[in-house]
């Protein structure tokens, strides 16, 4: 074996690897780009799932817009407090106080598990095209169509579509971010507070006779609920043929939820952690 | 005029007739991974034409003038090669970010991706030593006639992947059986795709 052929393959690899290495040493003092240290920390501090709700493209782009003074420091909707408060110390203002947690619900018990279907539907499997049909397949207007828009849209996997196609909140997983609530085209998800135990599972504005014949377990607007309130003024109230909580004044007594004659009024899936809240702003 | 022919020809015949991703399956995996959303696949697709293009040409000239007077190319070409896509790649990557800040967000992981593309690596290697393509042209190829060859690669590669891209956006909202959601629909469209692109196989008699 002829040794040269060694020494040249070492010589040429090796040559190659330190001619290019020079190139790409003066590209990179030639093609370098000033970057705010800042900026950096900042996107570290964010929670890196690029899920948009902020209003920026991604959370380098957010990074970049807190950093020049175009966003708030609590701009950042699903870090929540605790992000806030990190931003703000790197930034080197003073943070705000905590804001209420809340998390995600489900404003419908119906949906295409138990309402009738108006006709037999045969398009695009996505909520947002179904409801542009006519009013969509279910015979109920406001009622949830089932095919998932909204956990598809979740960026931090805490929405799924159950047996009864409905979705499902997974309280750990939520951030509160609110894409789900934009997604939905029937405005079915709410962001409700942490601290309130019952929630309406119905979005339907019909009144009770209509509601009565295509869901039963639809808000017919009989305002029992309002009636049995403990609290003075109610912290339940029907507005519009369907019922509303008050979260900032209801007491969780759970009076409305035994007495409601149709149970739309369903029990909120707990959060086992406490969610970090939002910042309080005076604005 | 046959010179002519001879580069559309091998130009058509590196874009259709043996297309790098549907009849010599090279570079399936980046094809499936970034095809399910149309604007990551034309990001993917005009960054391989450019990489590739630029790593076969120095890949050739690397060959002619270093490797092959040496006598150590049969052996040291694919280390050379990788190195050489690898850097072609970082100043690619330095060169868009100074330029073109929005474009460079936008492609974001892409680029480096390239560098583990083994369709860059096919292409800068049968620029030197074709060995699929039985076409009936001298062994080695001219730089033109690499380059050519090249971007017909390059540009076969973006052809598919983004009228599969549009197929997969397609595909991802119809009723598909829960068993069959993703990624084995995505093989199965992938391989009737394949099979209709055999329908080129005789386009030059070949």
């Amino acid at each position: 074996m002829n040794f040269l052929y060694v020494i040249y393959a070492v010589l040429t690899m090796g040559g190659l690897a330190l001619f290019l290495g020079l190139v790409l040493g003066i590209a990179s003092i030639r093609f370098h780009v000033e970057v705010d240290p800042r900026v950096s920390h900042v996107v570290q501090v964010l929670p890196g799932s690029n899920c948009g709700a902020c209003g920026f493209p991604g959370c380098e782009a957010a990074a970049e817009s807190i950093v020049k003074g175009e966003a708030p420091y609590n701009a950042c909707v699903a870090g929540g407090f605790k992000v806030a408060k990190e931003i703000a110390a790197i930034l080197g203002v003073e943070a705000g106080e905590e804001g209420i947690a809340t998390v995600a619900a489900v404003g419908c018990g119906g949906g295409r598990g138990k309402v009738k279907m108006r006709f037999a539907y045969e398009g695009i499997h996505q909520c947002v095209a179904a409801n542009q049909l006519i009013g969509g397949p279910l015979a109920c207007n406001y009622g949830c169509l089932g095919f998932g828009d909204c956990a598809e849209s979740c960026p931090f996997d805490a929405l799924h579509m159950g047996n009864d196609k409905l979705p499902e909140v997974d309280p750990v997983k939520c951030t509160s971010c609110g894409i789900c609530v934009v997604t939905c085209p029937r405005g079915i998800m709410k962001l409700t507070p942490v601290g309130g135990d019952y929630v309406v599972a119905c979005n339907s504005l019909d009144q009770g006779k209509i509601v009565r014949k295509v869901c039963t377990v639809g808000c017919i607007g009989c305002k029992i609920c309002e009636k049995a309130c403990p609290v003075e003024p109610p912290a339940i109230t029907v507005q519009d043929n369907l019922a509303e909580f008050n979260y900032e004044t209801c007491t969780n007594c759970g009076i409305c939820f035994e007495k409601c004659p149709t149970k739309c009024i369903q029990r909120a899936t707990k959060a086992e952690k406490i969610k970090t809240p939002p910042v309080k702003t005076s604005a | 005029m046959a010179e002519l022919e001879r580069y559309f020809l091998l130009f058509l015949g590196a874009l259709l007739v043996y297309n790098i991703l549907l009849i010599r399956f090279i570079a399936l995996c980046s094809f499936f991974g970034i095809s399910n959303r149309m604007e990551t696949s034309i990001g993917m697709g005009l960054a391989v034409i450019f990489v590739m293009t630029i790593s076969s040409a120095v890949s050739w000239v690397l060959w002619r003038y270093v490797l092959v007077p040496l006598k150590v190319g049969e052996f040291l070409y694919i280390p050379v090669f990788i190195v050489v896509i690898a850097a072609l790649v970082q100043l690619e990557e330095m060169a868009i970010r100074k330029a073109s800040p929005p474009l460079y967000k936008a492609m974001g992981i892409y680029l480096p991706l390239i560098t583990t593309n083994c369709a860059v690596l096919a292409a800068a290697t049968e620029s030197v030593k074709p060995g699929f393509l039985k076409l009936n042209i001298a062994y080695h190829y001219s730089f033109l006639e690499a380059i050519v060859y090249t971007l017909g690669v390059a540009l076969g590669y973006t052809i598919v992947i983004i009228m599969f891209a549009a197929i997969r956006e397609r595909i991802d909202v119809a009723p598909v059986p829960e068993s069959f959601k993703g990624y084995p629909i995505a093989f199965i469209t992938a391989a009737l795709m394949s099979l209709a692109f055999t329908g080129f196989a005789n386009l030059f008699g070949l």
